[in-house]
C-alpha cells in the first residue's frame, strides 16, 4: 500500500502498478477552450435562416385537454409554424429509450414532449410555435387557447397509492414481475427483492431499529439550459445540434417520436454545461425538428430556467421505510425496506435502483425489499447522479448509525465487520467481484479527519457523522476510432459527451496502451455519423467503458502499424516487436512518430477501432465524514469540515476524480439542507427559480477534502471503476448523523432546512417545559 | 415582450413629465436588478424605462453641514459602503448594502430602488427606518417628504403616484453614543432573500439606553417599524434582560406567512432571535466595538 499526499488530497493505492501517463495531472485537452470562452455550447450554434421556437405550457397540474385552438397564434405576423401532439408520430405500442434511462413505451416519451389528451404536471408542454424571433414566438405561444377540464392534482406518493386516488392514466395497471393488476392504479410497478428469511433474521437480533424517512423532489441543477437546433436537408435528412449526455440516445428518441428512419437523423453534440443524469433524454429536440419540418426553416430553441425546473426530470421525492436487526456482537441479521418513489406524470422512477442500493454496502443473508413506482402530478422524474441511491441509503445509513449507538459499537468497526466483499450477494445480483468498501472504511478510520478531535467550545453545538455509499457503475456500449496522423499524433474519435474531463481520461488510457505522450492524443467527441454507437454519458461508465474502447482501439492501431511496418521494412510482421513506443525488427528501429511518418510516406492509412460492451460493473463505494455546527437558535447548520473517501479503482486522471468527489459531495449537501420542490395546493410549482430553489453556493460549503482509494477493478484494463456518481450518496446521511451528534435529534426528512431543524428543537424544548 | 422605449432625463422635472405622460407604463430604472427581472418574468408591464442615473439629484451622496446625510435614490450599494463618512454614521444601512445579492449585484443595485421595489424582505428598508430616514419625493404636483416607515403600503406597493419619483433619502445625524446594526436570516450564506431581517439603532448614555428604534422585515406585507419595542428600551440598562423585552414585542408584532422561504412559527421565532442579535450589535457599536456584518 502506497500513500501519496497532496494538499487536502490523499491517494491510497492497493496495487503496485506504475504507469507513465495514467495517474498524472496534465492540463486537460479541453481546458484552454473552456477558460477562454472559445468552447461552443448548444446555444452558441446557429444556422442561416434560422427561426426561433417557444413552448406553450400547462398552467395546471392535472387537466384533461378538451381542445387546442392555434388559430390566433398562426395568424400572428412572423409566426411560421405551430405544432401540437398531432404533429408527432402516433406512438402506438412502440418502445423507445435505453442506456441509463430504462426503455419506455413511446407513448410516454412522446407524451412528455407534447401532452396527448391530458396535462399531467404544471409546465407540461402542450404546443410549440416557431417565429421570426424569440419574442414573437413567445407571444404566439401565449395566444394558443387550450380548453382544459381541470382535475384534482395528485401530488403525494402515499396519496397516489391509495386505491381510491384520482388516476393519472386510466389505462395504467401495476406491473409486478410481468403480471398486470386487474384494476388501473397510479402504482406503475412493484419490485420485490428477497433472500433468506427476514423473520428468522429479526428473531436472532438483539437490536432491531425500524424508521420511516421522507424526502423532497430535487433537481439536478445543471447550469447550462436545454437547447436544440434542427435543420432539415432537401433530401429528408435531419441534423440536430444539442447539449445532451448521449447524442445516440437523442437520435433514437427523435427518430421514434417523429417516426423518421434513424439513418436519416444526425445528432451533433455540443459542449455540455452539466447534466448529472438529467440530459440523458430529449425535451426540445423533437419539437425543434417538428417545427423546422413544418416551417421549412431551421428552428432553434432554448429553455428558460423556470421551465427547466417545472418540466424537466427531477429526481423523485417519496419515502423509504427501513428495518434492520443486529445481534449483540454487532452482526447484521436481517434487513427489510419498502419504498415509494415519485415517477412524475409518467411511469419510470428509479425505485428499482433504490431497492438494489439500499443495503448494498453490507453482507446480509436475510433481506426483503419492496419498491413502488408511483405516478403523481409532478414532472417526469429522470436520472440524477446515482439515481435512487441517495434517497435509499440516507435511510439505511441513518438506521445503521442508530443500531451502532444502541449496541455501543464504533460505526467504522461495525462497517468493517458487516461490509460487503468479493462474493457477497447484492439485491438484484450479481455477486460482487473485487470491491473496496472495507478499504474505504479503513482509509476513513486512518484519516487525519477521523483521528482529529472535533473541538466543541462552550455554547456551541457541534457533531460528527459518517456514512457509506454504494453505486453500481455500469458498462454498456462504447466505441472509439483512432486515426494515425502523419506527424505521429493520434486523433481519437469518441461518442461520449465529456461532462467530467473524460476526453482526457480516455486519451490517457489510449496513450498508456501505446506508450505515447498525453499530448500526442487529440480526443474529439463527434456526431452520430462519425463514430460507432456509444451509450449515454451516465452510470459513471465513460472513463471505464469508453476508456476500454480506446484501449482496444490502441491495440488495433498497434497491430495495424506492425503489419504496415512489415511492408515498409519488408520483414515478417511477427518479427517486429513494439516496446517503449518503438518498433524493432532485424536491426531496424523506428519510434512511434517515425513509424507514423514512414507509414504515411508508404500511403498507408492506419485507423484503429473498437466497440466494447464490458460486462462487469465497477461497483463504487464511498465513505464520507462530516463535521457540523448547529445554530440552535435559528436551526441553521454549518458544515465545518467534510472529507470524501472513495474507491476509484485506479484514478486515471486524479484531479478529475477529486473534482467528481467534491462536486458529488456538494450536491449531496445541497440535497440534505435546502433543495426541494415547493408546490401550492393547486399543484403549481412556486419556487421555479434558482433564488428559491436553493442550491449551495461556494460560501455554503467548506473545502471538500478527498481521499482516493485505489482497489483496481479487475474488469478494466487499467482498473477503472468509474467515479462520478457515488459521492452524492453519503452526504444526507452523514450530515443527519452529525446533526444528531450535535443536538441529539434524529432528522429523517429531507431537506433538513433551518425551519425543519428549528421545529424539532422547539418541540423538544416545549416538551421538556411541559 | 413588445418593443420598449428608454429615456434618460437629466433633471427631476424632465423625469416627472415623462412619468406623467406615460403613467403606469413608465418606471424609473436605477440598477435594474429588480425591474429588469420583473419585466422579463412578465410581473410588470413596463414599456418606458426612465433612467435615473443621469439626474444629479438622484446620484448625490453627501454628509451635509448639519451632519445629516443625503442619499440620492439611484446611488448603488457599493458607493455607500465605500464612503467612510457614511460607514461611520449609518452602520445598519451599510450592513444591508454589504449583504444584498452578491458583490456584482451591489455594484448596480441602489438603496432607493430597493425601497421603491417595496418588497417585504427588502434588506435596506429596516435600516432606513431605524436610522429615521425621510423620503424626498417629487411629482407633477410638486415635492413632498415622508418618513420611510410610511412609504411602503403592501407587497410591491408604495405611496408613489404614477407621476412621482423618489429623489433622495435624508438620514438625520445620529446622536453621540449611537450605534446600529442590521442582520437577516437566510437559509444559504449569500444570494438569498431574507426569511426574516431585523435592524436596531440605539443611543446610550453610559449603560442606559436613551433612544432606540427597531424594524423587522419579511414578517408582514411591509417592513415593520416596531416603535413599541424601541420605546420599551428607553431608560433601561443595555443588556439581555432589556433585549428580551424588545425582542418579545417584535415577535408579537410579526405577522408572517408560510411560504417556500419559511414557516410562520420559524419567522415569529426568528423575529425574536434577530431582534436580540441586532440589539447586541447596535449596543456594541455604540460602545465603539467592531461588529461584523451578518447574513
Amino acid at each position: 500500500m502506497a500513500v501519496e499526499t497532496r494538499e487536502e488530497a490523499v491517494t491510497i493505492k492497493h496495487h503496485s502498478e506504475d504507469y507513465s501517463v495514467v495517474g498524472t495531472r496534465p492540463v486537460r485537452h479541453d481546458g484552454v477552450d473552456k477558460v477562454t470562452g472559445a468552447a461552443r455550447y448548444g446555444a452558441d450554434v446557429s444556422q442561416p435562416g434560422q427561426i426561433y421556437g417557444a413552448v406553450t405550457r400547462s398552467p395546471h397540474a392535472h387537466a384533461r385537454i378538451r381542445s387546442i385552438d392555434t388559430s390566433k397564434a398562426e395568424a400572428l405576423p412572423g409566426v411560421h409554424a405551430v405544432i401540437t401532439s398531432d404533429d408527432l408520430a402516433d406512438p402506438g405500442d412502440k418502445v423507445t429509450g435505453g442506456g441509463e434511462a430504462t426503455a419506455v413505451p413511446l407513448k410516454y416519451k412522446s407524451g412528455n414532449v407534447l401532452a396527448r389528451g391530458k396535462a399531467l404536471y404544471h409546465g407540461h408542454a402542450i404546443a410549440a410555435v416557431a417565429a421570426v424571433d424569440a419574442h414573437t414566438a413567445g407571444e404566439a405561444a401565449e395566444l394558443i387557447e387550450v380548453d382544459y377540464e381541470v382535475l384534482p392534482p395528485v401530488m403525494d406518493v402515499r396519496e397516489a397509492m391509495k386505491s381510491d386516488s384520482t388516476l393519472l392514466h386510466d389505462d395504467l395497471h401495476t406491473d409486478f414481475a410481468g403480471e398486470m393488476s386487474e384494476a388501473p392504479s397510479n402504482i406503475a410497478a412493484k419490485f420485490l427483492f428477497e433472500e433468506g428469511d427476514v423473520e428468522a433474521g429479526f428473531a436472532e437480533a438483539a437490536v432491531v431499529v425500524e424508521r420511516v424517512f421522507n424526502f423532497a423532489t430535487v433537481h439536478q441543477g445543471y447550469i447550462e439550459n436545454h437547447n436544440a437546433l434542427a435543420l432539415w436537408h432537401g433530401d429528408g435528412e435531419l441534423t440536430v445540434w444539442c447539449s445532451s449526455q448521449g447524442h445516440f440516445t437523442i437520435r433514437a428518441e427523435v427518430a421514434d417520436i417523429l417516426d423518421v428512419p434513424i439513418s436519416k437523423v444526425k445528432v451533433i453534440p455540443t459542449e455540455i454545461g452539466g447534466g448529472f443524469g438529467g440530459k440523458t433524454t430529449c425535451y426540445l429536440e423533437p419539437l425543434a425538428a417538428a417545427l423546422a419540418r413544418k416551417a421549412g426553416r431551421p428552428v432553434k430553441m432554448t429553455m428558460a430556467r423556470a421551465d427547466i425546473l417545472k418540466a424537466t426530470g427531477p429526481t423523485p421525492g417519496g419515502y423509504v421505510r427501513v428495518k434492520m436487526g443486529a445481534d449483540s456482537d454487532g452482526n447484521l441479521t436481517a434487513a427489510e425496506a419498502d419504498m415509494g418513489f415519485e415517477a412524475g406524470g409518467f411511469p419510470g422512477s428509479v425505485v428499482a435502483a433504490g431497492c438494489m442500493c439500499v443495503f448494498a454496502p453490507y453482507k446480509l443473508s436475510n433481506v426483503k425489499i419492496e419498491g413502488y413506482d408511483v405516478v403523481v402530478n409532478r414532472p417526469k422524474t429522470h436520472a440524477y447522479r446515482a439515481p435512487g441511491a441517495t434517497q435509499a441509503e440516507f435511510a439505511s445509513e441513518t438506521v445503521v448509525d442508530e443500531i451502532c449507538e444502541q449496541l455501543g459499537i464504533d460505526v467504522l468497526d461495525f462497517r468493517t465487520k458487516n461490509s460487503a466483499e468479493e462474493g457477497t450477494w447484492r439485491a438484484g445480483g450479481p455477486a460482487y467481484g473485487r470491491i473496496g468498501h472495507i478499504e474505504c472504511v479503513e482509509a476513513a478510520r486512518n484519516s487525519e479527519h477521523w483521528q482529529s478531535t472535533l473541538e466543541k467550545p462552550a455554547g456551541t453545538y457541534r457533531g460528527r457523522g459518517v456514512a457509506s455509499g454504494f453505486w453500481f457503475n455500469i458498462g454498456f456500449t462504447s466505441s472509439a476510432i483512432a486515426r494515425l496522423n502523419p506527424d505521429g499524433t493520434v486523433t481519437l474519435l469518441e461518442g461520449s459527451p465529456d461532462i467530467g474531463g473524460t476526453r482526457s481520461s480516455i486519451a490517457m488510457q489510449f496513450a498508456e496502451t501505446l506508450g505515447i505522450g498525453f499530448d500526442d492524443v487529440i480526443p474529439m467527441v463527434v456526431d452520430t455519423d462519425s463514430v460507432g454507437y456509444t451509450d449515454v454519458t451516465g452510470g459513471s461508465r465513460v472513463t471505464f467503458a469508453t476508456g476500454y474502447a480506446a484501449h482496444e482501439a490502441a491495440n488495433d492501431m498497434r497491430r495495424q502499424m506492425i503489419e504496415g511496418m512489415a511492408d515498409v521494412w519488408d520483414v515478417a510482421a511477427d518479427s517486429i516487436t513494439y516496446e517503449n513506443a518503438t518498433f524493432t525488427a532485424n536491426g531496424e528501429s523506428a519510434s512511434f512518430k517515425e513509424a507514423a511518418h514512414l507509414l504515411n510516406e508508404d500511403t498507408q492509412q492506419i485507423i484503429g477501432k473498437a466497440t466494447v460492451t464490458p460486462e462487469k460493473e465497477g461497483n463504487a463505494f464511498a465513505v464520507h465524514i462530516a463535521d457540523v455546527e448547529v445554530d440552535v437558535e435559528t436551526g441553521k447548520v454549518t458544515v465545518l469540515r467534510y472529507t470524501a473517501i472513495q474507491d476509484a479503482g485506479v484514478a486515471i486522471y486524479p484531479p478529475y476524480v477529486e473534482g467528481q468527489m467534491q462536486g458529488g459531495a456538494v450536491q449531496g449537501i445541497g440535497w440534505a439542507f435546502n433543495e426541494e420542490y415547493f408546490y401550492d395546493d393547486d399543484g403549481r410549482l412556486r419556487n421555479a427559480t434558482l433564488l428559491d430553489y436553493r442550491m449551495p453556493t461556494t460560501l455554503d460549503v467548506p473545502m471538500i477534502e478527498t481521499i482516493i482509494v485505489e482497489v483496481p477493478h479487475p474488469g478494466s484494463p487499467f482498473g477503472v471503476r468509474g467515479v462520478g456518481e457515488v459521492p452524492i450518496v453519503p452526504p444526507p446521511a452523514a450530515l443527519a448523523i452529525a446533526i444528531y451528534d450535535a443536538v441529539g435529534i434524529r432528522y429523517r426528512d429531507l431537506p433538513m432546512s433551518p425551519h425543519r431543524v428549528y421545529a424539532e428543537l422547539a418541540a423538544r424544548q416545549n416538551g421538556a417545559g411541559a | 415582450m413588445h418593443a420598449i422605449s428608454y429615456a434618460a432625463p437629466t433633471t427631476v422635472a424632465d423625469a416627472v413629465s415623462i412619468l406623467a405622460e406615460h403613467g403606469a407604463n413608465a418606471r424609473m430604472l436605477a440598477g435594474g436588478t429588480d425591474l429588469i427581472v420583473q419585466v422579463r418574468e412578465k410581473l410588470r408591464d413596463t414599456t418606458v424605462f426612465v433612467d435615473a442615473k443621469h439626474i444629479p439629484d438622484l446620484m448625490q451622496l453627501s454628509v451635509n453641514a448639519d451632519g445629516s446625510a443625503t442619499l440620492g435614490a439611484a446611488v448603488a450599494c457599493h458607493q455607500i459602503y465605500g464612503d467612510d463618512a457614511i460607514v461611520a454614521q449609518y452602520p445598519a444601512l451599510v450592513d444591508a448594502c454589504r449583504i444584498i445579492g452578491s458583490t456584482g449585484i451591489q455594484g448596480r443595485a441602489s438603496v432607493g430602488g430597493n425601497l421603491c421595489n417595496s418588497g417585504p424582505a427588502g434588506d435596506t428598508i429596516p435600516p432606513l427606518i431605524v436610522h429615521g430616514a425621510v423620503a424626498n419625493i417629487a411629482g407633477a404636483n410638486g415635492e413632498r417628504t415622508l418618513a420611510v416607515e410610511d412609504f411602503c403600503t403592501g407587497p410591491s406597493r408604495n405611496v408613489l403616484g404614477d407621476d412621482e419619483l423618489l429623489v433622495s433619502l435624508t438620514l438625520p445625524k445620529p446622536a453621540d453614543g449611537s450605534g446600529s446594526h442590521y442582520l437577516r436570516f437566510i437559509p444559504r450564506n449569500e444570494m438569498d432573500i431574507a426569511e426574516v431581517g431585523a435592524g436596531a439603532a440605539v443611543t446610550l448614555d453610559g449603560d442606559t439606553i436613551t433612544a432606540a428604534r427597531i424594524s423587522i422585515g419579511a414578517v408582514a406585507p411591509t417592513p415593520l417599524f416596531v416603535a413599541e419595542a424601541g420605546e420599551a428600551l428607553i431608560g433601561q440598562t443595555a443588556g439581555e434582560a432589556a433585549y428580551d423585552v424588545a425582542a418579545n414585542i417584535a415577535r408579537e408584532a410579526a405577522s408572517p406567512i408560510n411560504d417556500m422561504r419559511g414557516t410562520i412559527a420559524h419567522r415569529k421565532h426568528l423575529s425574536f432571535v434577530l431582534t436580540q442579535r441586532a440589539l447586541r450589535g447596535a449596543v456594541a457599536r455604540a460602545r465603539g466595538m467592531e461588529v461584523g456584518h451578518g447574513h
